[in-house]
């Protein structure tokens, strides 16, 4: 069997290099695709970004990759990653410097994480540091089997550094949260065959390279 | 890890550099026995101007998947673009900082404050306070540290990287006092390093001082242990620690 072919949109912000290795490492053979057509081609496709909400999606559009990231989610059987702002801005709107519209795919919102101030769980913003990945609440028996968590088990740590998190409107589509100063963030989302993570899977050691493998054999 | 050309080097306090040896060995070492984040220093890139660790990092990045911060001789936009791309997570900035402040604004507004890490070199006056210096400890600025690390968190700092110079090497026990001093005022994350010599030193960084993070470097460079024992012995002390994944679990 070839290795799996994975196609990580190149739009300008932020390296790639991290992630483009770590996929490698769980063989496969990563392309930074930097024009539409290049990702068009994609069997599985990977959208990272770094930095302010805006600045991403603004990049992402001007690089065409908008509709392309709409044909590829809409046809069901390729699996799709956003890590990151690439989680968050597949969501509808994110309140990062006022109101920003994002591309929409979940229902939902990005906010800024709650510092907690005046209130016995201060905690700080950005949220930078490894943390465990859990079931959303009352959804204990959420499975994550057949999804990028499926080699990973409860509790496993990860790492995120972040000032805002997805707030997706349905329950439903929350694959995984991890508890921040006991303020939930959505770790994870799922809606078929597109699935986002706040968290670094390429920075958060074996058990993150354990993710990067599940993606690879969904 | 401190580097000096090609090595990974050492102070010893008033001792002097030692030589440790390969940064890159003891890196992929680090990583294997469950380091939760990489620190690279240049201690001499404030001397010359610039930050020689670009190839390092970019070999590191190739075989290490966890967040690596890199430091010394960091003046402007340029220079953490540079880093950045060749797989750096944060970059640490402290002289170029201290001369010019406004610079803490640029690179957080250009790359996000997650990736700037003020790196805060403190030494204790004679009244009790802290000064800030630069350039390992060799110059020292008037800038009090408590004053320091609030105008930097403003100015768009997302992290902390606080040494103790008086502590550092002699692993004595870490500047509670110091760590208190600095925790207290802000709100970013702060990573207490110097002077650790046992975990329960760590523990008291942590717990006492309420530092986010707390960072080693004599204690595994001269192996007097390894990450994963000093791991295991402060969960016993009650602290939560991440579990790194084994390789067994993979099979």
């Amino acid at each position: 069997m070839p290795d799996p072919v994975v196609t990580i949109l190149d739009y300008g912000v932020g390296n790639l290099r991290s992630v483009a290795r770590a996929f490698e490492v769980c063989g496969a053979m990563p392309r930074l695709a930097e024009t539409p057509g290049q990702a068009m081609q994609a069997d599985r496709l990977v959208i990272p970004g770094v930095g302010a909400f805006r600045s991403c999606v603004d990049a992402l559009r001007a690089a065409g990759f908008a509709d392309v990231v709409e044909q590829v989610v809409s046809h069901r059987e390729r699996p799709v990653l956003g890590i990151c702002v690439g989680m968050q801005m597949l969501l509808d709107v994110s309140e990062e410097f006022g109101q920003q519209v994002g591309l929409g795919f979940v229902p939902g919102k990005v906010s800024r994480i709650p510092s907690g101030a005046g209130s016995d769980d201060r905690r700080k913003v950005p949220h930078i540091g490894w943390s465990s990945l859990q079931p959303p609440t009352g959804a204990s028996d959420v499975s994550w089997s057949g999804t990028v968590l499926n080699d990973t088990r409860r509790g496993t740590d990860v790492y995120f550094v972040h000032s805002f998190a997805a707030v997706p409107t349905l329950a439903s589509d929350v694959l995984a949260v991890t508890d921040y100063g006991g303020h939930q963030i959505c770790a994870a989302l799922q809606r078929d065959n597109l699935f986002g993570v706040q968290f670094h899977p390429e920075k958060s050691g074996l058990g993150g390279l354990a993710i990067v493998r599940s993606f690879l054999n969904l | 890890m401190d580097i000096k050309g090609p090595n990974l080097i050492k102070g010893v306090h008033l001792e002097g550099l030692r030589k440790i040896g390969n940064p890159q060995e003891r890196a992929t070492r680090y990583y294997d026995e469950g380091a939760d984040e990489l620190i690279y220093m240049d201690v001499v890139a404030s001397l010359y101007g610039r930050n020689s660790l670009v190839d390092l990092v970019r070999h590191a990045t190739e075989h290490i998947f966890v967040p690596i911060t890199v430091g010394g001789g960091v003046r402007a936009v340029g220079d953490v673009d540079r880093l950045l791309r060749v797989g750096a997570d944060k970059v640490a900035v402290n002289t170029a900082a201290l001369a010019r402040p406004e610079l803490i604004e640029e690179l957080s507004r250009q790359f996000g404050s997650q990736c700037i890490v003020l790196s805060v070199e403190a030494k204790q006056r004679r009244d009790g306070g802290w000064e800030a210096y630069t350039d390992n400890g060799r110059e020292h600025t008037g800038r009090d540290v408590v004053e320091w690390v609030q105008q930097a968190e403003q100015l768009g700092a997302g992290e902390i990287l606080l040494t103790s110079i008086d502590k550092e090497g002699t692993r004595k026990g870490m500047d509670i006092a110091l760590i208190s001093a600095v925790t207290g005022v802000v709100d970013i994350p702060v990573i207490a390093s110097g002077g650790a010599g046992t975990a329960g030193h760590l523990v008291a960084a942590i717990s006492e001082g309420h530092a986010d993070a707390v960072a080693v470097a004599d204690m595994i460079h001269f192996d007097r242990t390894d990450l994963r024992s000093l791991r295991g012995e402060l969960e016993q002390a009650g602290l939560s620690l991440r579990t790194p994944m084994v390789e067994e679990a993979d099979a």
